[in-house]
């Protein structure tokens, strides 16, 4: 065990043991380490202006992501390589997206042109193409009030083509491979524990030993990616004792595929998720992509997304539609259940105190079933649903023969459409005036809350319109005449 | 000869700062040592209502904390109201508004500010609050009197007109989001002086209110700004609260003490762009044209006056934005809500005025079935080629027209007609996704209203090895002011740029300075600077022209040296020469906006030396079922004068036009009936992202000489092209009003995915009402 956090930065290893549960990194970094070129601009993970980029190994391979540190636990990048905005130049020559952010006028104020560098970067360290999808993808975590954004995609859009005609500055490189042998170095295997019984911050290494802890004390807080813990301390003010860090869990972030299913660890982000069960259709990709941005996904974790009961999602109306089933697990006992039994009302979830959720299983759509989801927001990119939808059908011929239909923003809890779904059994696809009574019957299967985000009236009309577009669709209608944002067939995105 | 800067698409002055990250903001700067913190403490539960208690002593006795400040201990005047007065520093008996100050908790780290500032108690006979234009007009209250224009007879003119058409829409408001929250920073000097940093737009007016506050002459009170981290507008007069309370801070502990506001309470504690209820009605010919104008601006300003004189002075002068009405009545109210105090927002009032005109020329072409850019075209006041010019509502002159030459360049450019064909087609034969196209011009008046702030001064220093410091008027907030400056300045030294310095915006060294606004920041700072710097350089030339041994007519300052007909001394030379000939080489500038005439009283003169103008073409497609909206192709041609840096005039213009999008389409403020803001984070507050930036995005500018004399013959660019974006909206109504021909969607603004699925609604069922 140790009792001490160890990451890597500029080549060498900075050791802390007096880091608190609820000290951000964008306080270690600034307050501490005195790097200032971070900066806060939300305290809550949504603009993007203090992100940093994570570095770990990914078999030999050294894997860059970006991280808001302001909503991210010091204590949590244990075992990580740290690159701030302070190390892209620290050779003294800009980084080629910072030359490039300059030569198209990227940055007006400045103030959030750090976070923007820091994202693109960890966009231009990874391998292959980049095109203007990838880097507006990339840059849907980063808020810019000043530009418009447009310099700040060809600047980004330079630099990645630049990559294809010269190798990376071989400062970069040699910094990489010594990073990635340093890193390896410093995986020691062992369980962290910082703190003693009343206050502490672990992270362990097997999943027993997790158990133990969990059942030792029910009461700690469970982290994942902290994009949601992360505000609890941030924005509510809340003062979290014990944390128990998933991160390190050894198989909780693993991805099992097989001919059925894709069965993934509670641990895998968002990210990872979004890439494996993208593949199953194209709706799920394009929805994995709008959840957060690349650096909510990158932390974010699915177990997290699940476990945390928000009404809305985004995953679990999609899940519940794909028919997906939930493992728990405590000291004493591995259980299984349909992910739509987990919500049990608002903020309540069929999870006993010590118990963890460990893994998700995702049926593979049959050849019989067809998919559609969609999720409605006021921005595309990076926001909370306003109500989200998600359609599986099972046909013989034209006759639907199963249907499960799930909603995130409709009720306390994502939730099965059970009256739309029974109304749809027998339907035909070619017969139109058959889906009726499945959208009648949609306006009594919730009843939808008026808040910020949109009335109920809204949320239920546009509920209604969705599964008739999901039917319309799944009979032959052509997508260019039933969306705004295309559907992608056959493309998930990287 | 060597290029001048001037006219180049150089880089930001700070641009490799910015991207290294070593460009700092306030609260990166190292702090002295002792260096406090302070976090504003608020009642959380009311928004307003008589204060009867509060109780601060679990907050005095939270680890850490050195002071609590209240009310009680302001010196002075516990104001820091910009104009007539009504914003206290703390609340004082009463709370006026959620989110209103109440204390200052001074500690010795932040978090320990902020822990301690949540722990007060608070006792409130709290009353309903009147949160909306109509809880206001039911109340019958104003911040400030009605006002109005009035050209020739309009309701004789509406009685008379072939057609007649009346509406009501909501406008509404914008939070800044600027990316650097609040942020100041007080240190006390010798003697009770105190130096302030403050991310202002609007320096003098900080150093001015907290000499004001804390009773001390201005003279002992320096405030400086070397840069923000964005403005636009919401820190022209709403930075002043919080370097005020650093003061306060530091003269009660006698230690340097700075705040920064956590997100939450920025959006929640400062002011926005005024929303409003616009009220109008119109007569026109069967081709379009006005015959009549009879609109009233119902504008919510919150809680006190602030800056909604001007700010909604200028809706009514952007209400005619570039047509020419034969009769108008332009009427305003400024309401008294219980929220916050509606602020200056880049166009400070004119989009509210600019988005009513354009609403009114689609809703009458869409009445009579016609193009709106027909309409449009039919109105515009004539182009300054014209025999006869155009008189606005309030008694200018159109002299320097472009719109007509400038509309038609971009029709043709954007191809117009021929998509207008092929829209009109796709919507024929789709049935739920509808497109639209617009193309709306903008016309915004330059020059502050309030005539006097047209004024501006700077202070240049040339040092005796050369080199050279430049000190103005003006903030730096992102928009590359100090680079066009540090560009005419150099120029007129004929040095490069690396020889120039811009030093921070300090009270110290320009004095009873306008704010960074208005568009006006390089138009009046520009010219201070280069009258400096001529000042200058006409004493060095009598220098040099004594070195090189010829007329003083004969000196050339170029690439860095001073040269005569035959040879030429370096630029340090000479300075160094003029220094031991005993030559002063500092000089202040002084600029004030010549032809200004403007008599409120009235409603009638001069106020703008001149107009800005520009077009947008827009277009996009609309689910109707779900609202869900792309834009697919924006084409700007907007008019610059000459630019000084066409690359920064061009991150202006894409800036604006997108932040201006935003305001249309996805920002939206949404209170509670308990007058609490519910959208206080960029979790719920939505600005555009990368991905609502029109992957065709075109923009151009305008090649055509400017008439007006300014420095360099460019034109203000700051705020124009954000009512550009107006063709967005635009866009998306003639998309819905394509459901059902001749009826005007109820569309309001912004025109969210739920504004568009409401509105299509009411165009499928007419019955149904629309509007909630």
């Amino acid at each position: 065990m140790r009792g001490s956090i160890r990451y890597l930065s500029r080549g060498r290893v900075i050791e802390r043991s007096d880091v608190a549960p609820t000290e951000m990194l964008i306080d270690h970094l600034r307050l501490v380490r005195g790097l200032t070129g971070t900066r806060e601009g939300c305290g809550e993970g949504d603009c993007g202006a203090c992100t940093v980029a994570l570095g770990r190994l990914d078999g030999d391979r050294l894997v860059y992501e970006p991280v808001t540190a302001c909503i991210r636990p010091t204590a949590s990048i244990d075992g990580c390589e740290l690159v701030t905005i302070e190390d892209l130049d620290a050779d003294g020559t800009l980084h080629p997206i910072q030359e490039a952010m300059v030569r198209h006028h990227g940055a007006q104020c400045g103030f959030c042109t750090p976070g923007i560098v820091m994202s693109l970067f960890t966009l231009w360290a990874r391998e292959g193409e980049v095109d203007r999808e990838a880097v507006i993808d990339r840059l849907a975590g980063n808020l810019c009030r000043c530009t418009g954004y447009r310099p700040i995609v060809d600047a980004a859009l330079e630099a990645c083509d630049a990559r294809r005609d010269a190798r990376p500055p071989i400062t970069f490189l040699v910094r990489a491979a010594e990073a990635a042998a340093r890193l390896a170095e410093m995986a020691d295997g062992v369980d962290v524990f910082l703190g003693d019984e009343t206050r502490f911050f672990a992270a362990p290494r097997r999943l027993d030993t997790l158990l133990e802890l969990t059942r030792a004390f029910p009461d700690a807080t469970l982290l994942g990616g902290a994009t949601d813990v992360g505000l609890w301390i941030t924005k509510g003010g809340r003062d979290l004792p014990r944390v128990i860090h998933l991160g390190h869990v050894e198989g909780l972030d693993t991805i099992v595929e097989d001919e059925e299913a894709i069965t993934l660890g509670a641990g895998v982000s968002l990210e990872r998720a979004g890439r494996a069960l993208g593949r199953l259709d194209p709706d799920v990709a394009a929805i994995f992509r709008r959840i957060g941005g690349a650096q909510v996904r990158a932390s974010g974790t699915l177990g997290g997304n699940i476990a945390n009961g928000s009404p809305i999602g985004d995953t679990p109306p999609l899940l519940i539609a794909l028919g997906a089933t939930l493992e728990l697990c405590s000291a004493d006992r591995v259980r299984t259940l349909d992910l739509e039994d987990f919500f049990l009302d608002y903020g309540r979830q069929d999870r006993s105190p010590g118990e963890i959720v460990t893994a998700i299983r995702v049926p593979r759509p049959t050849a019989a079933q067809a998919f559609r989801a969609w999720k409605i927001a006021k921005r595309h990119d990076q926001d909370i649903s306003t109500l989200l939808g998600a359609v599986r059908l099972t046909l013989a011929g034209p006759t639907v023969v199963e249907a499960r239909i799930a909603f995130g923003g409709m009720a306390g809890t994502p939730r099965r459409a059970s009256g739309a779904e029974a109304a749809l059994i027998g339907a035909s696809l070619v017969e139109a005036a058959s889906w009726r009574a499945a959208l009648e019957a949609l306006r009594l299967d919730f009843t939808p809350l008026t808040d910020l985000r949109g009335t109920s009236d809204y949320r239920l009309e546009v509920a209604v319109s969705l599964l008739g577009k999901a039917l319309a669709e799944i009979a032959g209608t052509p997508t260019s005449k039933t969306r705004v944002f295309a559907r992608r067939e056959g493309g998930g995105h990287d | 000869m060597t290029e001048p800067l001037v006219g180049r698409a150089l880089p930001h002055e700070s641009a490799v700062r910015h991207v290294t990250g070593a460009a700092p903001y306030i609260d990166d700067l190292p702090e002295p040592a002792g260096t406090l913190h302070i976090a504003p403490g608020w009642c959380r539960d009311a928004a307003r209502g008589r204060l009867i208690g509060v109780d601060l002593d679990a907050v005095r006795a939270h680890p850490g904390v050195v002071a609590v400040l209240t009310a009680e201990d302001v010196p002075a005047v516990n104001d820091c109201s910009p104009s007539i007065g009504g914003d206290p520093v703390f609340a004082e008996g009463v709370i006026r508004f959620h989110g209103q100050v109440v204390f200052a908790v001074v500690a010795t780290t932040r978090a320990s500010a902020r822990a301690a500032a949540r722990l007060a108690r608070f006792e409130v006979e709290a009353e309903r609050p009147a949160v909306t234009v109509a809880d206001a007009v039911d109340r019958d209250s104003d911040v400030l009197p009605p006002y109005a224009f009035r050209k020739g007879d309009a309701e004789a003119a509406l009685v008379a007109a072939p057609h007649r058409l009346a509406e009501t829409v909501f406008v509404g408001g914008q939070e800044h989001f600027y990316l650097e929250t609040q942020v100041a920073f007080a240190e006390p000097l010798e003697g009770g002086e105190i130096r302030l940093l403050s991310s202002t737009q609007h320096p003098t007016e900080v150093s001015h209110v907290a000499a004001r506050v804390l009773g001390l002459p201005e003279a002992m009170i320096t405030c400086e700004c070397r840069r923000m981290g964005g403005g636009f507008g919401g820190k022209e007069s709403q930075a002043t609260q919080w370097a005020v309370i650093a003061a306060l801070a530091a003269r009660a502990t006698g230690r340097p003490a700075k705040i920064r506001l956590d997100r939450d309470d920025d959006m929640i504690m400062t002011g926005k762009r005024h929303d409003m209820r616009v009220d109008w009605h119109a007569g026109f010919d069967d081709a379009g044209r006005i015959r009549a104008v009879d609109v009233t601006f119902l504008a919510r300003c919150g809680h006190s006056a602030d800056l909604s004189q001007g700010v909604v002075d200028r809706t009514l002068f952007h209400a005619d934005n570039a047509y020419d009405y034969p009769a108008a009545t332009i009427r305003s109210r400024r309401l008294l809500t219980d929220t916050v105090s509606n602020t200056a927002f880049r166009g400070f009032g004119g989009p509210q005025g600019v988005a009513f005109a354009e609403r009114m020329m689609d809703a009458v072409a869409i009445r009579l079935g016609r193009d709106p850019l027909d309409v449009r075209l039919a109105n515009l006041y004539p182009d300054a080629r014209s025999p006869h010019h155009g008189v606005t509502p309030y008694g200018q002159v159109v002299d320097g027209g472009i719109l007509q030459a400038l509309i038609g360049e971009l029709e043709r450019t954007s191809d117009y007609r021929a998509r207008v064909a092929e829209i009109e087609a796709f919507n024929g034969a789709s049935p739920f996704l509808r497109r639209g196209i617009a193309l709306t011009p903008v016309k915004f008046g330059i020059s502050f209203t309030l005539t006097h702030l047209n004024q501006a001064g700077a202070l240049v220093h040339v040092y005796a090895d050369g080199s050279v410091a430049v000190n103005h008027g003006g903030t730096e907030m992102g928009q590359g002011l100090h680079t066009k400056i540090l560009q005419i300045v150099a120029d007129v030294f004929g040095l490069p740029l690396a020889r120039v310095r811009i030093a921070a915006t300090s009270t110290a060294k320009v004095p009873n300075t306008a704010p960074t606004a208005a568009s006006s920041g390089s138009d009046l700072n520009g010219m201070a600077a280069l009258r400096a710097a001529m000042i200058i350089r006409d004493r060095l030339a009598v220098k040099a022209a004594d070195l090189l041994g010829c007329p003083v007519e004969a000196v050339r300052f170029e690439g860095g040296r001073v040269h005569g007909p035959d040879r030429s001394h370096s630029f340090a030379d000479v300075a160094r020469q003029a220094h031991l000939g005993r030559l002063s080489l500092s000089s202040t500038g002084f600029y004030a906006t010549p032809d200004l005439v403007w008599d409120r009283e009235n409603g009638h003169g001069r106020p703008f030396f001149y107009f800005a103008q520009g077009a947008a073409c827009a277009e996009v497609v609309v689910d109707t079922l779900t609202g869900e909206m792309r834009v697919t192709r924006v084409d700007v041609l907007h008019d610059v004068g000459r630019s000084l840096n066409p690359a920064l005039d061009l991150g202006q213009i894409e800036g604006a036009f997108v932040q201006g999008m935003g305001w249309l389409t996805t920002e939206e403020l949404v209170f509670d009936d308990k007058g609490r803001l519910r959208t206080h984070a960029p979790s719920t507050y939505k600005i555009p992202t990368a991905f609502d930036v029109p992957a065709d995005f075109r923009v151009r500018l305008w090649e055509g000489e400017s008439a007006v004399d300014t420095v360099h013959r460019s034109k203000a660019v700051g705020e124009p092209p954000l009512m550009l974006a107006v063709s967005v909206h635009s866009a998306i109504l003639r998309a819905l009003a394509s459901l059902a021909p001749g009826r005007v969607p109820p569309l309001d603004l912004p025109a969210t995915p739920e504004a568009i699925v409401v509105a299509a609604r009411a165009m499928r069922h007419p019955a149904s009402g629309g509007r909630s």
